[in-house]
C-alpha cells in the first residue's frame, strides 16, 4: 500500500513542467540553506555544550561583515526566485491569441462548461491534447476556484466578473478538477475530471452526444426572442447603438471616456445597462439581470461577437472559437 | 533536578500572596496577575480550538470522512481557525508573557495604564464569550477568512455574533498595544536606554505597532460584513453592487500583519532563550532589533500575496511578490544571528533551550516554504492547498506555540516561584517536536499533489498521508497535555526556584521569585547592555566541578 502512495503530482501540461522546474529550484536552494542551518545548530549545540556549571560563552557580540553577507546573499537569491516566478506567471497570465475558447459557469456546487460548438458538460471538461485552450469563467453565486493540479493552474471564479486561464495539455488522460476556493457545504464535492483527448477523438466527441445549437446559434435565438434588434438597429438609426462590429472596437461614453467593448463591457451592458451609456443615447435599456442566466449571457456575447457589417445573422459556432480556422 | 539552586526557606511577600480571594484577582490592576488571568483565558481557548482540531484530524482518517457530515466539518475547521487565530495565537505571548514581563524587563512597577490593562482582559473575554455563544448556538461555517459573498449572503450560520465577538476582542488588542507602547517609551528604569532593551521588549514594541495600526482595519471590515448581512447594504456582495475582492484587500491588510503579531513575540521569546542558555551576548543586537521593526513595517505591504489567483491585476501581483521576498530578509537575518549566537557559547540543553532550538528549526521550515508561496508561478499551483495549511502551521504552531511553551518554561520559576520537573519537561518537548513534524510535514506533500484545503472528503490516493498526519496529531496532543499537567503539579510540589535559577541577565531576574507586588524593592539602575554575561558581576553560577577548567568562566582570571 505504501508503495502506491503518490508523492509528486502527474505532469500533463506545458506549464506543469515549467512550474516543477521552479519548484525544484526553490526546493534545492531552501533545502541547502535549511540543512546548513540545522547542521550548524546541531554542531554548535554539541560542540559547545556546557562543560562546567559556571562556564560562560565567549565575548563575541557581532560582525558587520557577516551581517552584510547574510543580508546581501539572501537578497540576491530572493530576487532570482522572484524573477523566475514572475516570468512563469507572465506566461500564465497571457493566453495566446489563437487559443480555443471554452466557457465555464460555476455555481454551488457544480461546474458547467459550454463549448462554442454547443456541447455542454457538467463536472467534466473535454479538451484536445497539444492545443492552447482558454477558459473564460464566471460564477452564478459565491467565489469558486477552478484548479487542475496536473496542469499546475488555478484561478478564482468570481460572481459578476469574467476571469480566465489557459493551458496546453501535453498528455492524453483523465485528471482531477477541483474547486479550490471554499464555497459552502459541498465545496469538497464540487469537482470532476478533465479528459485530454487526441485531436481526432476530440472532434468525434464534440460531434457526438445530444448536440444542441452552437453558442452563437443560441445567442441568435435569444437576440431574436428578446427583440434586441428593435432598438439595436443595424444601421444605427434605432433607440440604441448598432452592434455591428462593436466587439473589440472603441466606444465613446456620455462621460467623454472611450473604452474598448470587451466581454466584460458587453456583459455589464446587458445586466446593468445604466452603468455605461454610449454617447448620443439615452439610458432606456431595461436590465436583464433577472431574465438571463450567466450561460445565456455568454451565448449572447458569442453572438454579438459575430456581428459585423455585411455578415448574415446566422453563422456557425466554430467561427467564434478560432478566428484563424 | 540537581541543577536546581538551594531551597529558599524563608517566606516572602509577593504578588501571589499579598491578598487572597476571587475579587483580589478579578479587580487586580497588577500586570503580573493580569498576565495570569490571560494565561487562564488563552489556555481555555487553546483547548477549545484544539478540540476542533482533534475532530478535524479524526474525520480526515478516511477519504469519505469518518465522523461528521459536510456542514458540520465546515463549522469545525472554521471554529478551529477563528478561535486559534483571534483568541489564542494573536493574544497568547503578548498578553501572558508580555504583560507579565515587559514592566519587569524595563524596571517599571507596572504598565502605564494598569486599569486599562484590566479592562483589556474583560473586553477580550467579552469577545471570547460572544464567540463561544456563536459556537454553542450552532457555530459558523465561513472559514476564518469570512470571504463574501458567501459570508454575507449565502451562509446560514451565526456570522453576525461571531464577527461581533472578533470586533470586540480587537479593542483588547488595540489597548494592550497602546499600553505597551506608552510603557516602553515612558517607564524605563534609569540607564535602560533603547540600546539596552532586551530583544523581548523590542519585539513587543514592534508587535504593538501592528496591534494599534492594523486591528482597527479588521474590526471595521468584519463590521461591514455584519452590516451587509443585516441591512443588505451593497459593500462586498456583487449582486448588491459591492465588490468581493475589496473585502479580500481589507481583510488581508490586517490579517497578513497579524501573522507577524503572532510570530514576532515568538521571536522575542526565542532571542531570550538562545542568549540565556548559551550564556552569550546576542550576535548582532542592533541588526536583530532593526529586523523586528523592519518586519512590522514591511509586513503591512505584502497583503496582496494572498490574492495572486483572486483576480487582482498582474502588476499588483508582481509588486506584492517582490515585497514578500523583501519581508523574508529580516527574518533570515534573525535566524542567522541566533545561529551565530550559539557559536562558542556555553550551551545548556535545559527544556526552554530545546523549545528555543525547536523554534528555529520549525520557523526555518515555515519561512523557506513561504519562499515557494511568494513565487508567483508556483503559488498558482499550491494556493489554497494543504501546502499553505502546512506552511502556516509551521510558522504559527511550530513557531509561535513552541516559543510560547518555551517562554512558559523559562519564566515559570519567576511566575510561580517553583521549578517544573525537568526530565518530564524535556520528554514533552521532544514528543511535541516529533508529533508536530509528523502532523504537518505530510501536508506539504499533500498540497503539492493538489489536495485542496477545507475538504470534508477527498480523493482516495491522499489517504495514507492524511492518516500519517492524524497519527502525528495524536502524538502532538500528548505533548500539549503533559506540560498542562506538570505545570499545575509544580505550583504546589515543584522545587523552590530562587530569584534567578538559570541565571538570566534581564531585570526580571534581579527581583524575587515570585516578584513582590511592586516588582522591585529598589528601582534598578542599569549600567550594562542586554545579555552582557561577561560584565555581570552579580550573577551567581553553581560551583564548578573540581578538577575541570572550562574555556571561559566567571569570574574571569
Amino acid at each position: 500500500m505504501i508503495a502506491d502512495v503518490p508523492l509528486f503530482p502527474e505532469s500533463a501540461s506545458h506549464l506543469s513542467e515549467q512550474t516543477d522546474n521552479l519548484f525544484w529550484f526553490l526546493f534545492g536552494v531552501s533545502a541547502f540553506i535549511s540543512v546548513l542551518i540545522f547542521l550548524l545548530i546541531a554542531v554548535f549545540a554539541i560542540k559547545y555544550h556546557r562543560r562546567a556549571p559556571n562556564e560562560i560563552g565567549a565575548p563575541i557580540s557581532g560582525s558587520l561583515k557577516l551581517e552584510i553577507a547574510w543580508t546581501v546573499i539572501p537578497f540576491v537569491i530572493a530576487m532570482i526566485m522572484f524573477a523566475w516566478g514572475a516570468r512563469l506567471f507572465f506566461n500564465m497570465a497571457h493566453p495566446p491569441p489563437q487559443a480555443m475558447q471554452i466557457f465555464v459557469v460555476a455555481k454551488q456546487w457544480m461546474w458547467k462548461a459550454q463549448h462554442p460548438e454547443g456541447r455542454i458538460e457538467i463536472n467534466e471538461l473535454h479538451v484536445p491534447v497539444n492545443r492552447d485552450v482558454m477558459l473564460t469563467m464566471t460564477s452564478q453565486d459565491v467565489i469558486h476556484d477552478l484548479f487542475i493540479p496536473a496542469f499546475r493552474i488555478k484561478a478564482d471564479v468570481l460572481p459578476n466578473r469574467y476571469t480566465s486561464m489557459w493551458f496546453r495539455a501535453s498528455k492524453p488522460g483523465r485528471y482531477h478538477l477541483f474547486c479550490a476556493e471554499y464555497c459552502g457545504t459541498n465545496h469538497a464535492l464540487m469537482g470532476g475530471w478533465v479528459t485530454v483527448m487526441e485531436p481526432a477523438d476530440f472532434e468525434d466527441w464534440l460531434s457526438r452526444g445530444e448536440r444542441g445549437r452552437s453558442m452563437v446559434e443560441s445567442g441568435a435565438v435569444l437576440f431574436q426572442n428578446y427583440k434586441c434588434a428593435n432598438c439595436h438597429v443595424e444601421d444605427g438609426s434605432g433607440h440604441a447603438p448598432s452592434l455591428m462590429g462593436v466587439y473589440g472596437a472603441p466606444v465613446r461614453l456620455t462621460t467623454g471616456q472611450t473604452i474598448t467593448a470587451d466581454d466584460a463591457y458587453l456583459r455589464e451592458s446587458i445586466l446593468n445597462p445604466r452603468a455605461k451609456i454610449v454617447a448620443g443615447y439615452r439610458p432606456e435599456m431595461p436590465s436583464f439581470q433577472r431574465i438571463l442566466n450567466e450561460e445565456q449571457v455568454l451565448q449572447l456575447i458569442a453572438y454579438i461577437k459575430t456581428m459585423s457589417a455585411g455578415k448574415p445573422l446566422q453563422t456557425t459556432g466554430s467561427e467564434l472559437s478560432n478566428p484563424a480556422r | 533536578m540537581s541543577a536546581v539552586p538551594p531551597v529558599e526557606v524563608e517566606h516572602h511577600e509577593n504578588y501571589l500572596n499579598t491578598s487572597y480571594g476571587v475579587w483580589s484577582w478579578l479587580l487586580t490592576t497588577d500586570h503580573k496577575r493580569i498576565g495570569l488571568l490571560y494565561l487562564v483565558s488563552v489556555t481555555f481557548f487553546f483547548f477549545v480550538g484544539g478540540f476542533f482540531a482533534t475532530l478535524i484530524r479524526l474525520h480526515l482518517m478516511t477519504p469519505q470522512g469518518t465522523l461528521v457530515d459536510a456542514a458540520t466539518y465546515n463549522k469545525m475547521f472554521t471554529m478551529h481557525g477563528v478561535v486559534m487565530v483571534f483568541f489564542f495565537l494573536i493574544p497568547a505571548i503578548p498578553t501572558v508573557l508580555g504583560n507579565f514581563l515587559v514592566p519587569l524587563m524595563i524596571g517599571a512597577k507596572d504598565l502605564a495604564f494598569p486599569r486599562l490593562n484590566l479592562a483589556s482582559w474583560y473586553i477580550f473575554n467579552a469577545g471570547g464569550l460572544l464567540m463561544i455563544y456563536s459556537v454553542m448556538r450552532g457555530g459558523l461555517d465561513t472559514g476564518w477568512t469570512f470571504y463574501p459573498p458567501y459570508s454575507s449572503l449565502y451562509s446560514n450560520t451565526h456570522v453576525v455574533s461571531a464577527v461581533l465577538g472578533i470586533f470586540i476582542a480587537g479593542f483588547s488588542s488595540i489597548l494592550t498595544g497602546l499600553n505597551f507602547l506608552v510603557t516602553v517609551h515612558t517607564m524605563r528604569a534609569p540607564g535602560m536606554t533603547w540600546g539596552r532593551l532586551p530583544l523581548f521588549v523590542w519585539s513587543h514594541y514592534a508587535t504593538s505597532i501592528i496591534f494599534v495600526l492594523g486591528t482597527p482595519v479588521i474590526a471595521i471590515t468584519l463590521a461591514l460584513v455584519g452590516i451587509e448581512r443585516i441591512f443588505h447594504l451593497g459593500i462586498f456582495d456583487p449582486s448588491l453592487g459591492g465588490d468581493p475582492v475589496l473585502f479580500q484587500h481589507l481583510f488581508w491588510f490586517y490579517s497578513h500583519p497579524a501573522v507577524y503579531i503572532m510570530v514576532l513575540p515568538g521571536m522575542a521569546v526565542t532571542t531570550e532563550l538562545i542568549t540565556t542558555f548559551s550564556r552569550k551576548r546576542l550576535f548582532g543586537y542592533g541588526f536583530v532589533a532593526a529586523a523586528s521593526i523592519a518586519i512590522a513595517v514591511i509586513g503591512f505591504f505584502v497583503w496582496g500575496h494572498h490574492m495572486f489567483v483572486a483576480g487582482q491585476s498582474f502588476y499588483a501581483s508582481m509588486v506584492f511578490s517582490i515585497l514578500s521576498y523583501l519581508v523574508a530578509i529580516p527574518s533570515a537575518i534573525k535566524v542567522f544571528n541566533w545561529t551565530a549566537t550559539l557559536y562558542k557559547g556555553s550551551i545548556s540543553w535545559a527544556t526552554p533551550m530545546l523549545y528555543g532550538l525547536g523554534f528555529i528549526g520549525l520557523f526555518v521550515m515555515g519561512g523557506m516554504t513561504g519562499l515557494f508561496l511568494s513565487a508567483l508561478g508556483v503559488d498558482v499551483h499550491v494556493h489554497d492547498t494543504y501546502f499553505v495549511v502546512a506552511h502556516f502551521h509551521y510558522i504559527m504552531v511550530g513557531g509561535t506555540v513552541m516559543a510560547y511553551l518555551g517562554g512558559l518554561h523559562y519564566w515559570w520559576p519567576k511566575m510561580s516561584g517553583r521549578m517544573y520537573p525537568e526530565g518530564l519537561a524535556k520528554f514533552a518537548a521532544v514528543v511535541l517536536f516529533i508529533g508536530f513534524n509528523l502532523t504537518f510535514f505530510p501536508q506539504f506533500v499533500l498540497g503539492y499533489l493538489g489536495m485542496p484545503r477545507r475538504y470534508h472528503s477527498y480523493s482516495p490516493e491522499f489517504q495514507v498521508l492524511n492518516v500519517m498526519s492524524t497519527a502525528g496529531a495524536s502524538i502532538l496532543a500528548v505533548g500539549y497535555l503533559l506540560p498542562m499537567a506538570y505545570f499545575i503539579w509544580s505550583m504546589r510540589y515543584g522545587p523552590i526556584a530562587g530569584p534567578n535559577p538559570w541565571p538570566g541577565t534581564g531585570l526580571e531576574w534581579l527581583t524575587a521569585s515570585p516578584p513582590p507586588e511592586k516588582n522591585f524593592e529598589v528601582t534598578p539602575v542599569v549600567t550594562w547592555d542586554a545579555y552582557d554575561f561577561p560584565n555581570r558581576h552579580d550573577l551567581k553560577y553553581p560551583a564548578p566541578t573540581p578538577g575541570f577548567t572550562p574555556a571561559q568562566t566567571w569570574p574571569p582570571e
